[in-house]
Parts: C-alpha cells; sequence; structure tokens
C-alpha cells in the first residue's frame, strides 16, 4: 500500500508538471493528498470487482491496475490511450480492470452502480463493485436514489465518499445540511462509518469489512473518508476560498509518510528501501510518458468511431 | 393472422425475448401490475420478481441501473411509465448512456432498451403528455424508433432488446389499443427501415406514430377528392431508411412532413432538411409540415384539442402542396 500511494501521487505530480508545460490538454483534477482512498480501498478489492470513478479518478484507475501507460497516453490525447483519446483525464474507463468510468457529472456513478450490483447478483458472481463520490455529490438526488436501491435490494455496492472539504469552492459546511454524510446511511438502514481517510490501513480495513458484507449478499455500505485536497480544484484554480493553511495541514498530515512511519517503526521499511520504491515508480512513470510522447495523436475522421457497435455509421 | 391490440403486442415482444435470452430484464415503476398501459402485465407469473423489478419512484436509479447492468452482462427493458419523466433521468441517458461507448473508446457495450410511453391524449396535461423524441434525435450516440401498428412495435421492440447499443422505443399512449394484425411467427423489423403505409401517387406525407393513422385517415378521405396520398413511416429515426423517403418523393414530388411535438427544433424540422439535401430538385412545391404548437400541452378538452394535430390538419397541408 506503500508503494500504491506513491505511484498514486508520483503520476499526479508528474501529470500536473505535465499539463503545466501545455502537453496534457484539458480540466485536470488531481488527487494529490488523498491517495489513502483510493489505494486502501482498492487493496481490500479482488482483481474482478468494479470501480465507478469522478472526475478525480487517476488515482482509482492506478490503485485499481489500471495501465499506467494507456491513462497517460489518454491524458495526451493520443490514439494509444485506453479510450483512443475520447475520453480524456475525466471520461476514461479501463474495462479490462473493471474500472467502468471516471465520471463528468457528480453522483452519476451512485446510480450506475445499484445496476452493476443487479447484474452481478443475476450472473451469481460474488463480485462487488465500489462506487466513489466526493462530499458535494452527496447533496445530488442519484446519491439518494442510489442508496435507497442499493439497500433495498441489499446488492452488492459500497459507496465511498470521498469528503476533501471542498465542492469545487464551495466549503463542505455550506453546501451540506447536517454535517455528516455517513450518518444519511442511518436514514436507508444500512452501515454509515466516517473514516480518516489519510489513513490508509483504516481505509483497508473499513472498505474490507464492508466488501465481506457486500459479498455474503448482506447489502450496501456507506463509508465517509476525511481528507484534504492539496492541490486546488482544477489545475490552475488559484484557492482565493481557502487559506494556505489547509494545504499546509494536508501535507502535517500526508497519508504516505504516516504509513511510512508505521512502517519504519515496525522495521519493515527505511530510507534505501523507499529509494528504490521511487526509483522503480519513476522508471514506471518515465517510460508511460515516453510512451505517451512517442504516440501519435487520433485521426480527425477517427472522431466518427466507437458512436455504436457497428462503424461505419449511417445517419 | 392473429389480432393484437399495441399494447399486447409489446408484451408479446418482451416475453419472446425473455425467454430467448435470459440476460433481459424489465425494471420501471408498477410494471408488476402494468399500470397504467397494461403492456408489462402478466410478465411477473412467468419471469418472477428478479427479472421483473418493480422500482422505487427513482428515474434516475432506475435509467442508471440499467446502464450499470447493461455494462456488465445484462440487457434491461426500463419502462419510463410515461415519457415526461425521463427529464429526472437526463443526465443518465444524455450524458451516461448515450456516450459510454464512445467516451470509453468503444470498450464497453451498452445494450438497454428504453420504452417511452409519450404522447396526448385523454386531458393528460403538461407532465403527462409530451412528444419528447427530438430530444433524443439530438443526442448522438442513442437509437430511436417510433413505431405506429402492433407488428411494427413487436419487431421493433425485439430488434432493439438485442441491438449492441441504447434504443429508446416511442410508443404513442393513444395507440396502446389501436389493434392489427401481428404475425405468428418471429418477426424482427430492422432498425432503419421505413414502410409505406399507404401508396399513392400525388404527395408524400411522412408521418410518425399517432399521426399515421391521421395521415391514413386523410389520405382515404383526400382520395375521394381524387387526391392520393401515400403514407410513408419511417419507423425509426436513428437510423433513418432516406433512401425510402427519397424514393417516394421522387415519385410524388411534393412532401408534407406530420408528427405530434411541438413544431420548433422538432423531427420534422430536421426531415424536412434531409428531404431538401436528398430531392431539392425533385420537389415541385415547398414542404408543408404539420405539427403542434409551441405551447406545454394544456389540461381541458378544447385546449388539448386545439394542441393535437389531426386528419384534418393533414388534408389541409396536403392541399397546400398540390395547390
Amino acid at each position: 500500500m506503500y508503494a500504491g500511494m506513491l505511484r498514486v501521487r508520483m503520476f499526479e505530480e508528474r501529470v500536473r508538471e505535465l499539463f503545466a508545460g501545455g502537453r496534457i490538454p484539458g480540466f485536470l483534477h488531481t488527487s494529490v493528498g488523498q491517495e489513502a482512498i483510493a489505494v486502501g480501498v482498492c487493496a481490500a478489492l479482488r482483481g474482478d470487482d468494479y470501480v465507478l470513478s469522478t472526475h478525480r479518478g487517476h488515482g482509482h484507475l492506478v490503485a485499481k491496475g489500471g495501465s499506467m501507460r494507456g491513462l497517460m497516453a489518454e491524458l495526451y490525447g493520443k490514439a494509444t490511450g485506453i479510450c483512443h483519446g475520447k475520453g480524456g483525464t475525466m471520461h476514461i474507463a479501463d474495462a479490462s480492470v473493471g474500472y467502468l468510468g471516471a465520471n463528468g457529472v457528480l453522483a452519476s456513478g451512485c446510480v450506475l452502480a445499484p445496476g452493476v450490483g443487479l447484474s452481478i447478483r443475476q450472473r451469481k458472481s460474488s463480485q462487488v463493485v465500489i462506487t466513489f463520490f466526493g462530499d458535494g455529490a452527496a447533496n445530488r438526488g442519484p446519491f439518494h436514489e442510489g442508496v435507497n436501491m442499493a439497500a433495498l435490494w441489499k446488492l452488492p455496492v459500497v459507496f465511498v465518499c470521498e469528503n476533501n472539504r471542498w465542492a469545487s469552492t464551495t466549503a463542505h459546511g455550506l453546501s451540506t445540511a447536517g454535517g455528516s454524510i455517513a450518518a444519511r446511511a442511518a436514514g436507508y438502514g444500512i452501515p454509515g462509518e466516517t473514516i480518516d481517510g489519510n489513513d490508509v490501513l483504516a481505509v483497508w480495513r473499513t472498505t474490507a469489512k464492508a466488501v465481506e458484507r457486500a459479498r455474503s449478499g448482506e447489502g450496501p455500505s456507506l463509508i465517509e473518508a476525511h481528507t484534504i485536497r492539496w492541490v486546488g480544484h482544477h489545475e490552475g484554480d488559484a484557492q482565493s476560498y481557502r487559506t494556505r493553511d489547509e494545504a499546509a495541514e494536508g501535507r502535517r498530515r500526508d497519508p504516505i509518510a504516516r504509513l511510512g512511519k508505521v512502517l519504519e517503526g515496525k522495521k519493515l521499511l527505511d530510507a534505501a528501501h523507499i529509494a528504490r520504491i521511487r526509483e522503480g515508480v519513476t522508471a514506471e512513470i518515465d517510460a508511460a510518458v515516453a510512451f505517451a510522447e512517442a504516440s501519435p495523436l487520433p485521426q480527425p475522421e477517427d472522431a466518427l468511431t466507437d458512436l455504436f457497435a457497428h462503424y461505419p455509421w449511417r445517419d | 393472422m392473429p389480432i393484437l391490440e399495441y399494447a399486447d403486442a409489446v408484451g408479446l415482444a418482451l416475453r419472446e425475448e425473455m425467454r430467448r435470452d435470459p440476460t433481459v430484464y424489465c425494471i420501471g415503476e408498477d410494471i408488476v401490475l402494468g399500470v397504467p398501459f397494461g403492456c408489462t402485465r402478466g410478465l411477473i407469473d412467468e419471469f418472477g420478481p428478479d427479472r421483473v423489478l418493480n422500482a422505487p419512484i427513482s428515474e434516475a436509479a432506475i435509467v442508471g441501473s440499467a446502464m450499470g447492468a447493461a455494462m456488465t452482462g445484462l440487457r434491461p427493458v426500463v419502462d419510463m411509465h410515461f415519457a415526461d419523466f425521463v427529464t429526472c433521468a437526463m443526465d443518465e441517458v444524455a450524458n451516461q448512456i448515450a456516450k459510454s461507448r464512445y467516451m470509453f473508446g468503444g470498450q464497453i457495450d451498452c445494450p438497454l432498451t428504453l420504452r417511452m410511453p409519450y404522447g396526448i391524449g385523454r386531458s393528460g396535461g403538461g407532465h403527462h403528455s409530451n412528444s419528447v423524441e427530438a430530444w433524443f434525435v439530438a443526442t448522438p450516440g442513442l437509437k430511436i424508433c417510433i413505431p405506429s401498428t402492433p407488428a411494427d412495435v413487436r419487431g421493433l421492440l425485439k430488434t432493439a432488446i438485442r441491438d449492441p447499443d441504447p434504443v429508446l422505443v416511442f410508443e404513442h399512449r393513444g395507440l396502446y389499443r389501436v389493434t392489427g394484425e401481428v404475425p405468428e411467427e418471429e418477426q424482427l423489423i430492422p432498425l432503419g427501415s421505413a414502410e409505406i403505409k399507404r401508396p399513392g401517387r400525388d404527395v408524400t406525407v411522412i408521418a410518425t406514430a399517432r399521426l399515421v393513422h391521421e395521415a391514413l385517415e386523410a389520405a382515404q378521405r383526400l382520395s375521394e377528392e381524387g387526391i392520393e396520398v401515400e403514407v410513408v413511416d419511417p419507423r425509426s429515426l436513428v437510423p433513418l431508411d432516406r433512401e425510402t423517403l427519397a424514393q417516394s418523393v421522387r415519385r410524388t414530388n411534393r412532401v408534407v412532413i406530420a408528427e405530434e411535438g411541438p413544431m420548433r427544433g422538432s423531427i420534422g424540422a430536421w426531415l424536412a432538411w434531409v428531404i431538401m439535401e436528398d430531392c431539392f430538385d425533385d420537389l415541385d412545391a415547398p414542404i408543408a409540415r404539420v405539427a403542434g404548437p409551441n405551447i406545454p400541452i394544456p389540461f381541458s378538452p378544447p385546449l388539448e384539442a386545439f394542441a393535437t394535430p389531426n386528419a384534418e390538419d393533414v388534408m389541409a397541408a396536403v392541399r397546400k402542396v398540390v395547390k
């Protein structure tokens, strides 16, 4: 999990640099500081479990085992991207690892998830589906509709709220009545847990419990994981709405350093080991960047493919 | 050939496809009892509650869950109850379902069917009467059919359910009690195949759903005056059988386009452009259109009647183009 978090962190930091350098187009939302949730949740999953993600989804895909090369090329808008350049940062999926899509619309995954759960049940499979969403998304109708349906039909879904305190530029307290999102679970008769989302072990333990419950047919759970977004809502966000103290607090509560301390205390990790992990991750990211840089852009007329199963398409 | 009501033809198609393919299931509000139109009545007895899902009144979750299921191996058939309520699931239809294959670079199939009971009549009023098909024709990534007869709805719905992509089937609620012959044997009608419902040499009336029946009545009455109207039903709007429409227009050289939805930004406006592009030199008169007024559908019977295009309107439009 330590290496997993570093992979997400270093990937996102590199993507930020590439974006600033003009190599990556679009509206970029990175998950720097929030790595423990992506990694802790995915560590509790099997390879064939499903994940539905958000606009801030790179970390979820990397943690789920998606191809870093394919993801990087997609962020570049290259023909070799996982979605051939049609999805980009906010609309990427990697079906090969059960990653059923980032999503540009908040809480949309919350209503897709019950259907994935129905499909799992109908196929008599023991898979589960995780749907990530932010604190802002918990105020949209689909969150409530999706939780209600999944709870009603005891579907194998785990709803994971990444509460990073900000719905874009609006503070949690100014957008969310009642304060607690986990408490909303009670209204639907399912377990709701509030956890420190910067403690990867707590995330993993809590998710594992919810996954076990889902797999055994007892139905969904809701996890609210508190974290801190180190960066702006999107790259280029001047963040005039918050003080520098918050990002500093985020760095003090760095989930990677925190787990590092635990592991060092148990003599499971040392500086040399960390250096080796960093070296490996750097090489992996370098290779992904080189692949993306060397890859061709799509041909303009490729814009007409993939609309329907059969091509060419007649209007 | 057996005579069936349109609603029973819908039920027949559902039953046939559910028997054929265990991944097909139905979901919607009140579908166990088949309220209010009777299409899904009795399915529960044969297929049980796992495949006939009475959903909470949660349109976003009904439609969204259908997409989640379709992406992972099932073939959902959603009953939208009233097509008007699709506004509560507009993100799911227009942003998610329509774009899933495309945005994800063709990785993920989304084979689902949305049954859209729509249309004017019986003082349904502003939230139960609208023709919303134009919204979805304007949304790339969706296939759209609009059957006018029991045989057509059975054949097109079956095709829709088997299609690898999302298909919206617009079922005019005023047609559910209309009867017609439905072949005993299995019949699949391909998307993108228009049908000439009545041949005629003088004017082509391109009409959809209820207006097909109004156009047929108009054709009958005009025939007594010596005007022979050809009624062409596109049956599916996406894909559109441009060739059959164009062939008809090349024979008659005059066109009326008739639909129930509002005049502005509509199916007819788009079809008129299609005809102009394909057959401009064949036209002997400007294209005339029959459509609803640009108002919400009102409640009171005389007001509703004012908003309801009918055979008289088609006749007036035909007279205009043959003048």
